[in-house]
Formats: structure tokens, sequence, C-alpha cells
């Protein structure tokens, strides 16, 4: 049986990579996930935003206390006055590219033209064999048009792209009027490769205290739906590669984004509640999956029932909607 | 601060003089600590420390050299070890001698008197080693942190040499040239300069590199010293108990290596000189060569003296300065030797104090040494005097003054320079405004905020300006004693000449005014220079600004014809991303207004320096300071300044204290001091034993703040929160009848009470926004959201400006509202303290203090019978500095009797007021029952006997007591005098309430023997340790109560073992009362602790976390991080009450739940734990993983313990 797969010009044994996730934030954590088998690594994001800040923070709690009182000219030992920046980050890179085979991932969010350009080289320098640009932009300035939402995405596909050798991946918002056109979009600015979608945080509130909540609740399998839509949609349509994420939790959902058109299939949720291990547990079930069901390879399987293969293409457009209403009072 | 870059990065290359044995120099403009420092760490193997102000910073240099692996002469890393007192120090320094190796120490003042008994030893034992002070003050009257020479003066009989540095290139020098000397003479060495003045200026130094160090270190000497170490190879005794027979012989034994030891020291020296190009003698003349009028003297004043000399006597007047340097041994010979043979009359000037003496020691000894060496007939006339007492300035026209009174035929002698003393009449006349610097030299003076970086700025430009091999630099600067919107004054010199000149500068060239408001603080004209240049940050345009100055600014302006350039440097500054740091943007605009170079070069090297400073924060910072500089000059502006005053434009002058109603003392005296004028008063206007009037604080109208709260009155819920947190007492609250309200001015607000049983009455709440910091915890401290507007609270911050007229009348009408009568109030719960008047008010703590609430509460609670013993640190810094203090009286004119002895023993200084009142009680009531029949039986026995542990109890001895008083004065013939006795002990017959306070470095550490003791004393008082975990005052060193893992300095790698146990070694002895709390966790377990333990009739010790700025957080959210530090388990709330145990209960309580979150939730808020992840993320993550383990652990045990 054949596994393998190609994901941004990177050879895969087999479709399933580590996303982005808590676990790939120390060597221990990556050295756990290549042995339990992942095929290729994304590292957590190193946020341009949070050095920025913990800068700012730093500076203004010791510029703050310095040279106010003549006992005490200040409060830290100078060193202190750290180097907040990607250091530890691009060590990480390092280390983990000397202490793993798999291919690791850089995943970067930047907020300025220098940021994105910076970080990404360094990253490439440490030795990551790809990018995942992790665009984070929630317009709440509402004056923001929809226009000028794409062309930041494109403008810093263009920008990283033109500064780094890499393949470089997009971690895709779902949230555009026209996702297909956007990501023709992004492919020409120069992504090779997009992940469908983004999970972004979303508040809640506590209404007790009063407080809004910012957390991330892990994803849980009915949401493969929209990803699944939108690789079926723009399966061997874009010059890139296609990776799914979001949902993965049994082998079952590997094997439908694998038929929607995904090169590769990212989890992490089922990583985190179930630890590292569980690639593997996801491998054995695919084999046993596609074993008992005559498939020989993942190529044989991919996009197997995209929009352009499917017996049934209308179901992806309309009338989808509405069979899915029908079904639902039915059982009632 | 430091240097390894300093001292790197400035180099120049500058031949040497001819015929030295090392051709290229380098230079750092580096302050003297840094200077001495730099050559001490060098060569030796272990430093042994302990903070003390001004010294702090050679040992914090040393420490942090140490965890950057610089190695010394010997190649190796020498051994930092931080102590728990400089007694401890010196017993290590003792030790490490002995058993053979290079040791040194760095203290001052306090410190050095603790090192007494082991430098007595040490001598006795001829042990060559440095101890380097910066010399300071010793704590008498009052504590003072600046420099003369007590301390060192207080050491002179222990057997050490004593070599004086003058300045930041002595200070290098002599580190060296003394320690090669100890290891030749084997005479330990005292190397000593001015605290302040020489170990805090900044000036260009002349670096000695390891060559020089190796050169003058005599290696054989450092074997001879390894070869007479303990050893159990070739072992002896040492330290033997001698009888009668011989300890007189073998103290005069060691004679010799003392009669040698000032001819190695100037042998040494002039080594040096061959080496160096820098030629020392041990006594050193400069002056006219037919000098007939000399003053002798050591240290910085010397600089000033020898300047002034210098300049007298080009204009021919006979005037002489002798610069003693080696002051132990004393070499009679060579003194003498070093004045000119015309000498006729010498004036001998002490940096010291030594009442009831003869005269002070110097003069002393120079008296002796003419009396031995001179016959009468052609000895010099001695005068004495003292001068530069605290720090006190000594500038040329002092130095002058003192030459004019030795051409008298009977000059006064054991004279004061620099005070006016009319009771004594021992003060000399001297012309403030005498200059001799020379024209060539640039004087800037700068005015700032702590906070606005006005000092790091010029640390930087002065920098700067000394990388240019033509200038000499010098930088100094002043604080104000607050460690909330303090002041800052540089002082900033350079010229193409050495400068000299040791005193504040006289009259500059350019003053920089940084913040507008202190155009009404203070004279800021009053040093300027005619024609001189005035940078104005302020919000006025060039054309506006005029109208906007005070009239006495403006009449300064036009008659010293002062050139006005304005710039809004706040506005630029936030525009830019700088916030409140104007420094960019006002170094650039005096880089640009002085002309100190072209201005494309200025920038340039402004940006270097900016990259120098701020790169290893990262190119953010750098890019916004970079964009500061780049938007400065477009807001530059130079006003056109009026050739003569226009009545109508000028703006009345603003007041900073509202005297009304305040006591003569205030007005005449505390009063100047606040204006600046404390130089100006006589010693008859001070008092004679250090005491002061308490609650000064309330005078003085701050306004530090640009944002305060204001209260929402229609979403209240009078819970008192905002009161019990506020660091500063700056909201009060009061029940009010309504009918007292009818005369309330516009905009007085008042709620009904939200409370049964008290009809027609109203809940006001008033903001004292003169006062307030501006630190918001009020606002993070209320529980409302207010259904409207989840962002709106009860009490909200708001921006001051316009608000205080209004604020001020409210105020003044809240004054005229009774007091809560505190038998009505609610002690036991936290609503209820809010009607309770605070007896510390207004201190001069930080902005969000987590200190300050605890001493607060505890002063509403029971000031009007509390006695506090205070440990030296930041409370008895914001609780006692000049010239306000905020401990102070209610309504009934009682409140907290406040002292500090030590930092060392305080716990005993407690225990001993403990006694006393207990004495006076016992003989209050001896004396009552003598009495018994003529004051009522009544009387006398319910006096004697009635229980005094609630407030209402309190209340009832009171009445008594004022009863008794009344019957006491009816008493007649022999009883009258019984009677006068039980009057001048009555007071005592309310239980006296005895605090002992202090913060952790006492407790802990220097103090933790003492606390100990007094705990198993079985003595009623109450131990308070405001725990902030770390040395705060002097900067955040650590101290046996920094939590593993955090970085402090000494600890810059993170402290590697957990924070001490104090609680439980107390619980350990089971008759204290031990709490543990957290305000801003569980306020009312706080209050009840408080009071528990005050009415506990033994020894109570409360533990209470303080957040502090030292932590590295956002203070505004100081009670979060309590509320952190408990919910993570790493600060488990307790009580244990002895008390419980006697009826049957567990007394162990465990007030605080199971920890809820990860001791990370609360270590990712404070920098001291980031601080190590930035550097070293592994070493970072394996502590906090084993300070998890502990906080598991502790609570485990404290379960059990509850169980």
């Amino acid at each position: 049986m054949n596994l393998s797969t190609r994901y941004l010009g990177l050879d895969l044994k087999h479709p399933i990579v580590a996303s982005s996730s808590p676990q790939s934030r120390t060597l221990d954590g990556i050295r756990r996930l290549a042995d339990s088998g992942a095929a290729a690594i994304t590292l957590f994001s190193l946020f341009e935003e949070q050095i920025r800040a913990e800068q700012e923070t730093i500076d203004f709690l010791i510029g703050r206390t310095t040279y106010s009182h003549a006992e005490s000219l200040s409060y830290f030992p100078p060193a202190a006055e750290y180097s907040v920046g990607p250091g530890e980050y691009l060590e990480l890179i390092y280390q983990a590219t000397q202490a793993v085979e798999v291919p690791i991932i850089g995943s970067l969010n930047g907020i300025t033209e220098h940021g994105w350009i910076d970080y990404a080289k360094d990253m490439v320098d440490a030795g990551a064999r790809a990018l995942e640009l992790n665009i984070f932009f929630l317009p709440v300035d509402i004056t923001t048009t929809s226009q000028e939402v794409e062309e930041q995405y494109v403008r810093v596909v263009e920008t990283v792209s033109s500064a780094v050798s890499v393949p470089i991946t997009v971690k895709l918002s779902p949230y555009f009027s026209s996702t297909g056109h956007m990501a023709q979009r992004l492919v020409a600015a120069g992504a090779q490769g997009l992940v469908l979608f983004n999970r972004f945080y979303q508040p809640d509130f506590d209404v007790e205290a009063r407080v809004v909540q910012s957390r991330l609740d892990l994803s849980q399998p009915s949401e493969i739906r929209l990803p699944l839509l939108w690789i079926s949609v723009l399966f061997d349509r874009l010059q890139c590669s296609l990776a799914a994420t979001t949902g993965v939790h049994s082998s079952l959902e590997v094997v439908k984004y694998l038929m929607a058109g995904a090169d590769a299939v990212m989890t992490t949720s089922s990583l985190l509640k179930h630890g590292e291990g569980h690639i593997a547990t996801l491998l054995t079930d695919l084999q046993e999956w596609m074993s008992s069901h005559g498939f020989e390879s993942v190529e044989q399987m991919k996009g197997s029932m995209s929009l352009k293969n499917c017996a049934e293409p209308e179901a992806f457009v309309r009338s989808n909607y509405l069979k899915v209403l029908q079904s639902y009072s039915g059982h009632r | 601060m430091l240097s390894k870059k300093a001292i790197f990065m400035n180099q120049q290359e500058k031949a040497d003089g001819p015929g030295l044995s090392v051709s290229k120099t380098r230079t750092a403009t580096i302050d003297g600590n840094e200077a001495c420092a730099d050559v001490a760490f060098r060569i030796n193997e272990i430093c042994s420390i302990f903070p003390i102000t001004p010294a702090t910073s050679m040992a914090e240099l040393a420490d942090q050299w140490a965890g950057e692996g610089r190695t010394n002469v010997w190649g190796t890393i020498p051994d930092v070890v931080e102590m728990q007192s400089e007694l401890g120090a010196a017993g290590t320094l003792h030790g490490g001698l002995q058993a053979g190796s290079l040791v040194t120490s760095f203290t001052s003042s306090q410190g050095l008197l603790l090192m007494i008994p082991n430098m007595f030893k040490v001598a006795g034992e001829l042990l060559p080693c440095v101890i380097h002070v910066a010399s300071r003050a010793l704590s008498t009257n009052a504590l003072t942190i600046f420099g003369d020479h007590q301390d060192v003066m207080a050491v002179r009989q222990t057997g050490f040499a004593m070599m004086a540095s003058a300045n930041v290139q002595e200070a290098h020098d002599f580190a060296l040239i003394t320690q090669a000397a100890s290891l030749e003479s084997r005479i330990p060495f005292l190397h000593f300069f001015d605290g302040f003045r020489t170990s805090h200026e900044i000036a260009k130094v002349t670096m000695l590199d390891d060559g020089h160090l190796r050169a003058m270190l005599d290696e054989e000497l450092i074997f001879a010293h390894r070869a007479r170490a303990m050893s159990p190879d070739r072992p002896n005794m040492r330290g033997t108990v001698q009888n009668p027979d011989v300890f007189f012989q073998t103290r005069e034994a060691a004679n010799p290596y003392f009669d040698r030891c000032p001819g190695i020291v100037q042998r040494t020296m002039d080594r040096f000189a061959e080496l160096t190009g820098r030629r020392y003698n041990a006594y050193e003349y400069s002056g006219h060569p037919a000098a007939e009028r000399v003053i002798v003297l050591m240290g910085s004043g010397a600089e000033a003296a020898r300047e002034t000399a210098e300049f007298l006597a080009e204009q021919g007047e006979k005037v002489g300065v002798v610069q003693v340097r080696l002051y132990r041994p004393f070499d009679v010979g060579a003194f003498i030797d070093a004045f000119p043979k015309t000498t006729k009359a010498v004036a001998v000037l002490d940096r010291t104090k030594e009442p009831g003496s003869l005269g002070e020691p110097l003069y002393l000894d120079v008296v002796a040494a003419f009396a031995e060496r001179r016959s009468a007939a052609s000895r010099p006339s001695i005068i004495g005097g003292r001068f530069g007492i605290g720090g006190k300035e000594f500038h040329p026209g002092m130095v002058r003054a003192i030459f004019d009174e030795l051409r008298k035929p009977d000059p006064k002698n054991h004279f004061t320079i620099g005070i006016h003393d009319d009771q004594g009449d021992t003060h000399l006349d001297f012309d403030a405004h005498f200059a001799v610097e020379p024209d060539s030299t640039h004087a800037a003076i700068f005015y700032g905020l702590g906070a606005d970086g006005t000092v790091g700025a010029n640390k930087n430009t002065i920098k700067i300006i000394g990388d240019d091999p033509e200038f000499f630099v010098q930088a100094y600067f002043l604080y104000d004693s607050k460690k909330s919107g303090s002041q800052t004054v540089s002082h900033l010199r350079f010229g193409p000449t050495p400068i000299r000149s040791t005193y504040l500068i006289r009259s500059a060239k350019f003053i920089g005014c940084h913040v507008f408001g202190f155009l009404n603080k203070m004279d800021v004209l009053a040093r300027a220079a005619h024609r001189a240049t005035l940078l104005l940050n302020c919000q006025y345009g060039p054309e506006e600004v005029w109208s906007h100055l005070p009239r006495h600014v403006q009449e300064k302006m036009i008659s010293k014809r002062i050139t006005l350039y304005v710039i809004d440097a706040t506005r630029v500054a936030k525009e830019t991303g700088m916030r409140s740091h104007t420094n960019t943007v006002l170094q650039t605009c005096y880089f640009a207004i002085s002309g100190l170079m072209p201005r494309e070069q200025a920038i340039a090297k402004i940006k270097h320096s900016i990259q120098a400073t701020y790169g290893k924060k990262g190119q953010e910072v750098v890019r916004r300071n970079f964009d500061a500089v780049d938007k400065t000059l477009a807001n530059l502006h130079r006003v056109v300044v009026p050739e003569k005053l226009d009545e109508l434009s000028s703006t009345p002058p603003v007041a900073w204290m509202n005297l009304e109603g305040a006591p003569d003392f205030i007005k005449n005296v505390t009063a100047r001091i606040i204006a600046g004028e404390g130089e100006a008063l006589p010693t008859s206007a001070l008092p004679v034993d250090g005491g002061f009037p308490s609650g000064s604080a309330q005078w003085e109208k701050r306004n530090v703040a640009d944002t305060v709260p204001v209260w929402n009155a229609k979403d209240c819920i009078q819970c008192g929160n905002c009161s019990y947190v506020c660091p500063h007492s700056c909201i009060r609250t009061r029940l009010v009848h309504d009918s007292l309200l009818d005369d309330a001015p516009a905009g007085f607000e008042s709620i009904a009470i939200d409370a049964k049983g008290f009809p027609e009455t109203r809940y006001t709440l008033q903001i004292y926004m003169e006062d307030c910091t501006g630190c918001g915890l009020c606002v993070d401290a209320c529980p409302v959201r207010t259904k409207e507007k989840a962002s709106v609270r009860a009490i909200n911050m708001v921006e001051k400006d316009g608000l205080e007229i209004d604020n001020r009348r409210h105020l003044a009408f809240f004054e005229t509202l009774p007091v809560n009568d505190r038998s009505f109030v609610d002690f036991g719960t936290v609503r209820g303290v809010q009607f309770l008047e605070p007896t510390f008010e207004f201190s001069g703590a930080c902005a969000g203090c987590g200190e300050t609430p605890y001493l607060k509460l505890a002063s509403q609670l029971f000031g009007d019978r509390m006695i506090v013993a205070n440990a030296s640190g930041c409370s008895s810094v914001y609780g006692g500095s000049l010239p306000t203090t905020p401990w102070s009286v209610n309504h009934e004119g009682r409140g907290p009797a406040w002292a500090t002895s030590l930092f060392e023993d305080n716990a005993e200084f407690g225990l001993g007021m403990r006694l006393s009142a207990d004495r006076q009680m016992q003989l209050a009531h001896q004396l009552l029952s003598k009495l018994r029949l003529d004051l009522g039986e009544d009387l006398v026995d319910e006096l004697i006997h009635s229980p005094q542990r609630l407030e209402s109890d309190i209340r009832r001895q009171r009445d008594r007591v004022a009863a008794l008083k009344a019957k006491l004065t009816t008493l007649k013939g022999k009883k009258a005098i019984e009677a006068r006795r039980l009057l001048s002990v009555a007071d005592s017959l309310v239980r006296r309430s005895v605090w002992i306070i202090g913060g952790d470095g006492w407790a802990y550490d220097i103090g933790s023997a003492g606390v100990d003791h007094v705990l198993a004393s079985g003595r009623d008082v109450n131990l308070m340790v405001l725990d902030n975990e770390v040395y705060a005052n002097t900067g955040g060193q650590s101290s046996k109560a920094t939590p593993l893992g955090a970085v402090a300095k000494f600890a810059s790698a993170g402290k590697r073992s957990g924070k001490k146990d104090l609680a439980l070694q107390a619980i350990a002895y089971g008759n204290v009362y031990v709490a543990r709390i957290a305000m801003g966790a569980n306020p009312q377990q706080t209050l009840t602790a408080v009071r528990e333990a005050e009415a506990y009739p033994g020894p109570s010790l409360i533990i209470a976390y303080s957040h502090c700025i030292a932590h590295g957080i956002d203070m505004e959210h100081g009670m979060e991080q309590q509320r952190l530090a408990v919910h993570s388990g790493y600060w488990p709330l307790i009580r244990y009450n002895p008390e419980l145990a006697e009826v049957g209960d567990n007394p162990f309580i465990l007030d605080s739940a199971r920890p809820s979150v990860s001791l990370n939730a609360f270590c990712e808020n404070e920098l001291r734990y980031r601080a190590l992840r930035y550097t070293q993320p592994e070493e970072a993550a394996r502590l906090l993983e084993k300070a998890q383990q502990q906080v598991t652990r502790h609570w485990a045990l404290y379960e059990r313990m509850a169980q």
C-alpha cells in the first residue's frame, strides 16, 4: 500500500501532518510527534504582535522604574533586559531539524511588513523546510472594505514569497466572500499551498463576572464540513497543494479529506486529546480502511469525491442546503 | 549601568606619557562605584556582599560580571556571595582570608559598623585585603543615605589602613594601589570615597587593563599569603585566648608592620606612576608654592578645595591645600613635609562629627602631628571645622570663606561651613555665588521626572560627549525622597580641561525643564547663567507659551536675558509610541540647541547610543526611539521673549501646598523644605533629637497623577473595597446625617446608606485627588460593572485636569463632617473598616504599592494606641522621609508613635517598646493600688482588671483613664506626689499595641535572629512582615524570601533555592500567633488575621504578601496578582492561633481553597519570572516545574496540618 503524498513540494511518507499546536513548543514534544509517525510537523506560530507587545511591556516595566529613586536606580539585573525576539523559536526550529528527520514547517503570524520578511527569513535560515503563513486579520473597523482585507492577504503572500525561497502555504480564513477566487489570488501571489481553514479565537462571555473570555475549544468532527466543502471545490482547480485541518479525530475524517482532494491532513485537537501517539492510531486505521475498501494508494483516493469527480456535484451547491433541510424535517 | 560595554566600546587610543610600559590607554565614562568595582573584581577571588546604599552597585556589578563569566586577572571567575548582613559578609571575608584567598567586600555606613568586630580580627591577624567603602553618614538623630566620613571615622581604631579617593579616577586607581600595598604590608585596607558625590558621579576615567593589574600585584606576595593560610597540612592555631602575661606584648608585636605601611603605600604609588603616568602622593599639596594659609582635608571635598586654591593662587593669594589620601597609618613625617615652609595658618576640615570631643579626628591628628614634629614657635596656628555632613554641598564659596577666616588674627575654631548655626554661632559666612570654573566648561541642568527617562538620557548624553577625546565630562544626579512621581535633577559638565568641581552646578548655560509644572514648584532658573538657554517641555506653542508662564519665571527670564525654546515632547513621545518617555525627544533638542556638534553628527550619535542602549530590548524599541528622534526637530520652536513684563500676560502660580490650618512648625519648617529652601534653615529651626511632628504629608499636595478615580455614586454598593486597597489613603468614606448635607457645595455627592437601622443617614465617598498617585488599584478592586456598560464601574479613572478646584471644595466640606463614631462601626467587616480614620496617609510609596494598604489597615484599627518599630527598608523610607511623613493623627490627636532603629535590630527594638509599655502599666497598677481609697475602689479595680481586647473595651478604659486623670489633679499633700507619678504613666493604662514592621530583608535575613528571639520571648508584640520577596528599597536584590525561579539582583540566573517558610518556623514555637495574608486574594481573611494577631496576648507574626514594582508587574493589577498567588497555591492563606489549641481545637487553619490554577498562571504575569525565559528558557522551565512541585508538596503539608 502506498501512503506517500506530496505537499508543498515535500515528499511525505503519508498524509498525516501534525498541525501547529502547543505540542510543538518543546523539542521533546516535537520528538514525540515524530516518533509517533507524523509525516511532517508544523510548529506552533510565532506571533510578531506578541514579540512587540512583550518588548513594549518590558520597556515599560523597566523604564518606568529606572532612575527614579536614589537608593534604587533600577529593580532588575541588566541580564533581565533580555533580548525579547524570535531567538527561542528559531533555536527550536534548528534543534528540531537536527533531532527529527521529518520536515519542519515554520508558522508565522506577522503584523508588519518588516516583521513578515525578517521572521520568515530567520525561520528559513534556522532550517524550516516550508512556511505556513497564519494570517489573522479581523476587520473590527467596519469601514474596512472586503477588497482592502483581500489586498492585505495578497500583499503578505507576495512579500514573503519574494523574500524566501522555500514553499509557503497560507492558512486560510473561511470568511471571504468568494473563497475560491481568493484562493486563486493567493496562489497567483506566490502561495504554493493552502491550509483550509484557520480556526480563529472567538470570545465568550462570563455573564456572572461580566467579562469577555478568550478561549479556543478543541475542534469537533462535525466541523470538518466547511473545509471538506472547499477542498472538494478547489481540488484540481489550482496550481498548489491543499491541506485540510479541523475536526480530524479519527481515520474517517482523514479518508474524507483525502477523497475531497487534500494532499495532507492536519490534526491538532485529537493529539491534544489523545496524545501524540494518536497519529499512529490514525495511520493504522487509515491503512485498515484503505485495505478493507480496496484502495492501494493515497493518490488513488485524492479528490475521488471532489466537486469534479463526485457522483452528485449538485450536492455541493444550493440543492445541498435544501436536502439537508428536508432530511432534518424528516427526522422530526 | 555597566560597563563591560562602556569599557570595551568606549575605547580611545591615546598616547600615554613617555617611558610607560603600556602604550595604549582606554577611557570609559563610568561612575565611581563602577570604577572601583572594575578593579576590585579583577584582582580578587571572592566577593562577600550585602546591599547598602550607596555601595550597592559595586556588589551588583561584581555579581553581574560573575554571572557573565568575566574572569579576574588570575583567570578564574570570582565567587560572589550574598550574605544575610554585613556582619555575615565580614565573617565570610575573614574566613576566606584565613583560608588563603583574595577576598573583598563593598559596603557603607551601618554596614561598615556591622563589620567592626571582624575588622579588628582581620587587622589583628595581619590578613591582607581591601574593603571598598562608599562613605556615608551614620544614623543618629536621623538616617541619611548621603555622603560624609562618619562611617569610616568610626572604624579608624580597628587597625585597618585607610585610604581616601577624591574622584572617580582615584576610586579606580586606588582600588589597585591599596590591594598592592596591603599584600606587601599585610595590613588590611579600607579604601573609601564619598558616597554619591564620587560613588555616583559619572566621569571619564582612564582604565587600567589587566596588564597594569598584574604588573602591580607581586604574585610572590600572594603565594606568601596562601602559604600562611590555614591548612591541615601545616596546621596552627588562630585566635587563641590569652592572659595578662602576654596579651599586651602580642598587641605590640605587630607594630613594625604598621610602621612600614606608609612607606609601602608611597612606593606603591610611585610604581603606579611609572606604569600609568598618574602620580599620587599619600599627602598631596597644591596651591601657591609659598602659601601661608593651608586647608587640610580628605575625600571629594579636596577636589573643590584644590580647584579653588589654585584659582586663588593664580590671583596671587598665598593659599594651598594638603589633601590627605593615607589617613591610617598616619605618616607624620610625610604629612608635615607636604606643607610649604611658609605655612602660618592651617584649617583642618573633617567631614564627620564627634560630639563632645576636643575636635574631630583629622583635626586632632593634625594638631598632634605638628606638636610632635614642630617646635611651638615654628608651628602654624591650627583650627578645625566640619563640612559636608550628610552630603551637604561644599563649593568654592565655602573654601574661600575658610581661607578668609585663616587670615583673621583670631580665627574661629571648631567652625562649621555650609550651614547657618544661629544657636552655637559656629558657622562661617560664605559667598554662594563665588565661582572658579573655567569659562570653557559647559554646564547644563535638566529637571525631570523619575519615570520620564531624563536621567537615563543624560547618562547617554554624557557618554556620547565623553567619547570625544577632546572633552572631559562629569554627570551627577539628584533624586527626591518619594518613590512615586519623584523629581530628578541632572547636572552635566564637560569641557577641554579636567573637571574637578565636586559640587552642583551653580551657573548653567543650559536648563532643560522637562515638566512644565516644575516652574511652579521650584525655581528652575535659580542656577541659570546670564544669557542661558531654557528648553521647556510644554503643551503650549511658541506664540502662546509666554502668557502661561508664572510671573516669577517671566521676571527671571527677562532679567537674565534667557533664550527660550519650547517643544511638546509629551505629544511627540506619545505619537511615536514612547508613552511617557520624553527622554529621547528632549535629548535630541539639547543636542540641536546647544550646538555641541553638527546636527547630523549629533543625530547619528544619538541613534548609535539608542541602538547600544535599547538594542537588547528589541528592535521595536529602537525603531520607536529613532522615530522620536526624527520627529523632534520639526516640533522644536524658539520663543521670542519680550523685553519687559506685560502686566496682564502671566499665569498665577498653582499652590502645591495647602497650609490652611497647619501648625507653625509645618508652615515655618516643613513648608520651606518642600519649597526647596531647606538649605536656608538655621539650626534653631530644627529639632535637636530627631523628633518631627506626625501627619505632615497632608499639607503637601503633590499632584503627581494625571488620571484619578472619580466616584460613580449611582452604582456604588458601598462595599468599601476601593478604600480598603488604596495604598495612599486617598479614598475616604463617611456616614452622614441628612441634615448635615444642607450646606454641601454643588456637586458634593452622597447616596442613601445601604444598611438597615440608619434612618436619614447618607453615605459619601471622597477622593483626595491631589494626593492620589493614579495607580488604579481602586478601580481594579471595584466589584461593580454597571448594568448599561460593563466597562463602567462604581469608581473610574478620569483625566484630572480641571477637577482640582471642585475637589478641593468638596474635601474642605467633607472634613467638616463628623468622623464616624468607632463604637458604631463594625470592625469585623471590610465594609465597616472604611469608616475608620486612617492614621497613615499620602505616603511617598510607589503608585500602587502592595505594602501600604496593610499599614493603613492597622492604623485604622489600632492607630490611636499603636507604637511602631520600623525596620530600615521601603517602609521606613516612605514612612519617614522628609519633607513630609505619612504617619498621622486622628481627630482626637491620637495616632501611631513611630520610630526606627536599624535594619538588623528592629524586632529587638520593638520588644524594648513592649517591655517599656508593660513596665509603665505595672507601675501604674502599683500606684493605683496605693491610691485605691483616694481614687475610689471601683474605678481602680476596673482600671486594673477590665478586659481590653475589643474596641468597646478600649473605649471604656479611655473613659476611666480620663476620670482617673481628673481625680488625680485633685489630690493634695503627700498624695499629690504619688498622683504626679501616676499621671506620668496613666496613659499606659490603655493597652499599647506594639507593632514591629519591616520587609523580608529584615525578617528573613539581617534581622532573622532577632525576629526569632522576640517570637520566642512570649511577649505581646505584633510583627508584620511586608513580604515583597526582595530588597526593594536598595533596588531588588534577592533575599531568602525570594521565590524559586524568580530573577533578582544577586540571583540574575533565577533563584535556585526555595523561599524560606517563615510561618512554619514561627508555628514551631507553638505559642506564636501566625498568619499569612494577601489582601487582594481575601480581604476579609486579612482583616480577621490582623485583628486576631493584635488581640492575641503573646507574640504574633503576620506575613503579608506585598506585590511590588520589583516584581515587574503592571501595578494596577497588583491585587489580581495577589489573588493568583493564592489561587495557584503559591501563597496559602493560613492562621495559626494558639488559643484554639487551648480549647482543644486545631490551631492551624487553612483559609484558602485548593489550588485552582497552575503556578504558571501566577508567574507568567511577572517579569521577575519571565526574565529567565528570555535568556535561559530551558532552565526557566526546569525551575518552574520544580517550583510547581514545591507548591504541590507544600500544599499537601498544609492540608495535613489543617486536618
